[in-house]
């Protein structure tokens, strides 16, 4: 943490607090992980593989591109091997996804922190889309058939329209319970 | 620690993505020639998280029937006026049963009939998905010791649900009749035409192959066929539906969509399996 070698007032470094410093660093990829487990119940929501998969790009997404300090690479990696074997994808599938939207995300931070909200949305649309279509083609390639293609689609849309309150909650989080400067 | 140069450092932060992404592809490759260990990994997390998930099923079915119990609130008195009605029909339908059940006890009782041993059966809790995107699929909750194996049959209280195609010590999965993998002999039971039932991924599975001047009609009703040894004849699938580009389809009998106990059916049937479970029932023999 760079803001840690400024001079000036500074609780004191109890064992109490680096606990509270590392939860909160821990908490998006935690809760990331948490929400797949979650969405993988048998609530009876129409939709929910899509829902799953759309969730779980969309949070992998917004940390990587507002604090990628909790969402480093092999946490990424970890969650994609976590969404393949939960729903029994052809392993590297999901990962390889993930990896691509953290890693596109992680490029294009410095442009798109400044922006607004509309633009960042924009482009998690555009990366959703891809990703959906990305991972349409491979299953499709790995496993030697061709699916419907209606689901990409339905993912890519359902991604697009989850981001918004998605966000929402994710920036309150990001502003408060994932600080660890608030520890 | 290794302390490392700033420099250094941050080579290896730049290197971590690409390594992971050669590490991703690896992981396709890995997956695609080793089936064996993709599934073990899979039943492995799966076995893990059976029981949470069946921990978790009993609040969510409680909410889920809250939810429904207040719909149906709504429409208390059309459901009333409707089921009079069809408790009217079905009255006169046990009777013909009831008819038929007894002729056909004396018939059998006049033919030395060898009637099919009944088969035995568990029944357990559908606790999580298991298809993903491309694939539908349901995790089943099983107590160890369950004696469950691969190929047996899962049926709601409907009709036929799937196959059991993977087993962990603690959890199973059932491929649904809807999934994309899913190919089933099925017999018209208007016409006793053999067909197949392929599922394609959607709600309702597709019927193909009938034989030549044979249509099946809409409404009909669709059981399995003892063809290839991998079903008992006679389980109950559904009713053919033309969709409207004229396909026609079978409208399932079981509540695919929202599952919560099926029973798992042993009928002692090894017909179509996979080529790994082939592999895996070897050491069997050898015992």
């Amino acid at each position: 943490m760079s803001s840690e070698r400024l001079p000036g007032i500074r609780p004191r470094q109890s064992l109490g607090r680096q606990l509270d410093m590392s939860a909160r660093r821990f908490l998006p990829a935690s809760a990331t992980a948490l929400l797949l487990l979650l969405t993988a119940t048998p609530m009876g929501l129409p939709g929910q593989p899509e829902l799953q998969a759309a969730s779980a790009l969309a949070c992998v997404f917004f940390w990587s591109l507002f604090r990628p300090a909790s969402m480093p690479p092999p946490v990424v990696f970890l969650l994609g091997l976590l969404t393949d074997l939960l729903g029994f994808s052809p392993p590297g599938v999901g990962v390889l996804t993930m990896l691509l939207v953290h890693g596109l995300a992680l490029r294009w931070r410095r442009g798109l922190v400044r922006q607004g909200f509309m633009v960042v949305w924009l482009m998690f649309v555009a990366i959703i889309a891809c990703a959906s279509a990305l991972e349409w083609a491979l299953t499709a390639l790995l496993t030697f058939r061709l699916y419907p293609p209606g689901s990409a689609f339905f993912q890519a849309a359902l991604g697009a329209g989850l981001y918004p309150p998605l966000a929402v909650i994710l920036t309150r989080a990001h502003q408060t319970l994932a600080e660890p400067e608030r520890a | 620690m290794i302390r490392l140069s700033i420099p250094v450092r941050q080579a290896l932060a730049k290197l971590t993505l690409p390594v992971l992404i050669a590490a991703a592809f690896g992981l396709m490759l890995l997956g695609k020639a080793d089936t064996i260990l993709a599934e073990r990994a899979r039943m492995a997390l799966a076995d893990a998280l059976a029981p949470i998930y069946a921990v978790l099923a009993e609040p969510l079915a409680n909410a889920r029937a809250a939810v429904d119990n207040a719909r149906q609130m709504l429409t208390i008195y059309e459901d009333n006026a409707r089921l009079r009605q069809e408790n009217e029909r079905l009255r006169q339908w046990q009777a013909v049963a009831l008819a038929l059940d007894a002729e056909n006890a004396t018939l059998k009782a006049n033919l030395s009939w060898v009637p099919d041993p009944t088969p035995n059966y568990i029944t357990s809790r559908v606790v999580a998905d298991a298809g993903g995107v491309y694939a539908r699929a349901v995790l089943i909750s099983i107590g160890p010791n369950h004696g469950v194996v691969k190929g047996q049959i899962a049926l709601d209280e409907r009709g036929l649900v799937g196959r059991v195609t993977e087993i962990g010590s603690r959890s199973a999965r059932v491929l649904l009749i809807t999934d994309m993998n899913s190919r089933i002999p099925v017999i018209l039971e208007g016409s006793r035409s053999r067909a197949m039932l392929a599922g394609n991924n959607s709600a309702r599975p597709r019927l193909m192959f009938w034989p030549e001047g044979v249509q099946p009609a809409e409404g009909e009703r669709v059981v399995t066929s003892a063809e290839a040894s991998a079903f008992p004849a006679g389980l109950p699938i559904g009713v053919v539906h033309y969709n409207a580009s004229n396909v026609a389809e079978v409208e399932p009998l079981a509540r695919l969509d929202r599952l919560e106990v099926v029973r798992l059916f042993n009928y002692g049937l090894h017909g179509v399996l996979p080529p790994e479970a082939a592999i895996m029932r070897q050491p069997d023999k050898k015992r």
